[in-house]
């Protein structure tokens, strides 16, 4: 039984954390919401007064934050869909018992490990340039017309870095999740004759529903701020085909030095990602009382 | 008859698995094969996979002309730094919630994890400001106060898990035997805790390390870490292949290797303990 004395010593060794995470998450906020609703640039210094709405009417009517909104939910969706699917079938062959497994396992999730504007170059230029490029090579070498990626798709151009970057983390977690299956209820379908596909649909893909759930919210979390990818990329462009909202507040507060409209948009982004979180804290509380 | 399928099989799945992980692999093999080339080989066609003139020279010439070994060190002083000062804050923090947890325990710790979930970029317009009136901007003490806020929900969450899984019993049993409190944590808690830890550690440096929003954003020249620094290369003149290649290898390389050791801990970590 914890005693009064223990309870408040436990009390004082939380406090720090709690408090600094207290203070880094509320005032900043605060501050925000507060330049939301004022006319604030910082090339127009003097001039802030209290403008109401307007920021966030400004923002969301501009036509730009409803490219932003469609290619954010582009992204995240063309992401999820390729990390989410193959994942499932990477983390299948991984669970196969073959030579130099714990290797390939090694190889598949280093791209986890690569800092975003690392290999996000790498892709652009080394693989994805045009002329020089190895797609380009391989596309001559089967006598195709290179593609200019950044120029012809470039939103799917990013997804496919993105993707590349992610597909590690799902694969992984869905490989735990599928050697925590038990073997011997596989063996039962198996003696009652159930063949490898529906196995897969009736026993293995239940198995593996929380674990799916729970790479998608971890993703979509992650992948609502993709930041740097476009950054060194496209910078947003051609034109605003690859700017997502967190690229367009971004450009509206460092580029534009719109501090009121920028702090309009980033609560936007907020109140965005908290729909997300409102699941995924919901999923993983539930864990809690196991 | 059973048998024979498996080798059968085991075979099959070698060639898929390995097909599969060597493609998966390659943007990283093609990072390292060219930063061994000369620029001229680093753009040829068609491309020179292993027959080139291996040369050093880019990792000379990366250092030699942009003061590589600065940003490598603001990289190293970033992220470890701010795993350090996040485990101080985090290990009391997550010791009190796992052995005398209340019942606000549980809320707190959700409350942590929401604050993980709120996007950067809806607090970039106050921390830029409060960065540039506090002389904040391009230090790395900036930085480490950034990242070490940004990963303590996850430092403390990581902690949670691993400190629950101590049995309780043997705190009783120290307490028991007089143990103060202190002397609970230093002799019994603290050997039990280590590898937890220690994976706690490893993860938060990989993510630190490899942090690319407020890096970018809240830095320039003096206190821009590896993320920041292989950013300039996306300028049309840096485009020198062989030297992004010498750069990228370094910053990533004992990143992948840490990353490598600590692939179990990393789906406890990323998912809050909701995957082990």
């Amino acid at each position: 039984m914890a005693t009064l004395q223990t309870r408040a010593t436990a009390r004082i060794m939380m406090s720090p954390a709690v408090i600094l995470l207290f203070v880094w998450m509320i005032v900043p906020l605060v501050m925000t919401l507060y330049f939301s609703f004022l006319r604030y640039n910082l090339l127009m210094p003097g001039t802030e007064e209290y403008i109401g709405f307007l920021n966030y009417q400004y923002f969301l009517t501009d036509p730009a934050f409803f490219t932003a909104l469609a290619n954010t939910l582009i992204l995240v969706g063309g992401t999820l869909l390729i990390t989410v699917i193959g994942g499932i079938l990477l983390a299948l062959v991984l669970d196969q018992p073959f030579f130099g497994q714990g290797i390939v396992r090694l190889l598949v999730i280093a791209p986890f490990f690569v800092m975003p504007t690392v290999s996000a170059l790498v892709w652009k230029n080394m693989l994805m340039h045009p002329v020089n490029g190895l797609f380009a090579w391989i596309a001559r070498l089967f006598g195709f017309q290179p593609i200019d990626w950044f120029a012809q798709m470039p939103l799917f151009s990013i997804i496919l870095i993105v993707a590349w970057q992610w597909l590690p983390f799902a694969t992984l977690i869905l490989l735990t999740a599928l050697q925590s299956l038990d073997g011997e209820q596989k063996e039962a379908a198996e003696m009652d004759g159930a063949g490898a596909i529906s196995r897969f649909i009736y026993l293995v893909l239940p198995h593996l529903s929380r674990a799916i759930t729970v790479v998608i919210l971890i993703q979509t979390i992650f992948l609502l701020s993709v930041f740097a990818e476009i950054l060194v990329t496209t910078n947003g462009g051609p034109g605003i085909q690859t700017t997502n909202i967190t690229y367009l507040i971004y450009m509206q507060a460092l580029l534009q030095f719109d501090v009121g409209g920028a702090s309009a948009g980033g609560i936007v982004a907020v109140v965005l990602a908290n729909i997300v979180a409102f699941f995924l804290i919901r999923l993983i509380g539930k864990n809690l009382e196991r | 008859m059973a048998r024979a399928t498996t080798t059968r099989s085991k075979v099959i799945f070698t060639v898929i698995g390995w097909t599969i992980g060597f493609l998966i692999f390659f943007p990283i093999l093609w990072t390292f094969l060219t930063s061994f080339k000369s620029e001229g080989a680093a753009v040829a066609t068609p491309p020179q996979f292993l027959f080139f003139d291996w040369t050093l020279e880019n990792y000379r010439e990366v250092q030699s002309r942009s003061d590589y070994f600065k940003h490598f060190t603001n990289s190293v002083v970033i992220s470890v730094g701010s795993t350090l000062i996040g485990l101080a804050l985090a290990i009391p923090a997550a010791w009190a919630m796992a052995f005398s947890p209340t019942k606000r325990t549980k809320d707190i710790l959700m409350w942590m994890l929401s604050t993980k979930m709120m996007p950067a970029v809806g607090v970039l317009v106050p921390l830029y400001l409060i960065f540039r009136d506090w002389g904040l901007l391009d230090t790395r003490f900036g930085l480490v106060a950034v990242l070490t806020m940004i990963n303590l929900p996850i430092i403390v969450w990581m902690l949670y898990t691993y400190f629950k899984e101590i049995p309780g019993e043997i705190l009783e049993a120290a307490r028991m035997d007089g143990a103060s409190l202190m002397k609970e944590i230093v002799y019994v808690l603290t050997p039990m805790a280590v590898p937890g830890i220690a994976s706690t550690m490893l993860l938060n440096i990989i993510l630190a390390w490899n942090e690319a929003f407020w890096t970018l954003n809240l830095t320039a020249a003096n206190a821009a870490p590896l993320t920041a620094f292989i950013a300039s290369y996306s300028s049309p003149e840096g485009l020198f292949w062989a030297k992004l290649s010498a750069a990228s290898t370094m910053a990533i390389a004992p990143i992948l290797i840490m990353g490598w050791f600590s692939q179990k801990q990393l789906v406890r970590g990323l998912t809050f303990g909701a995957v082990k």
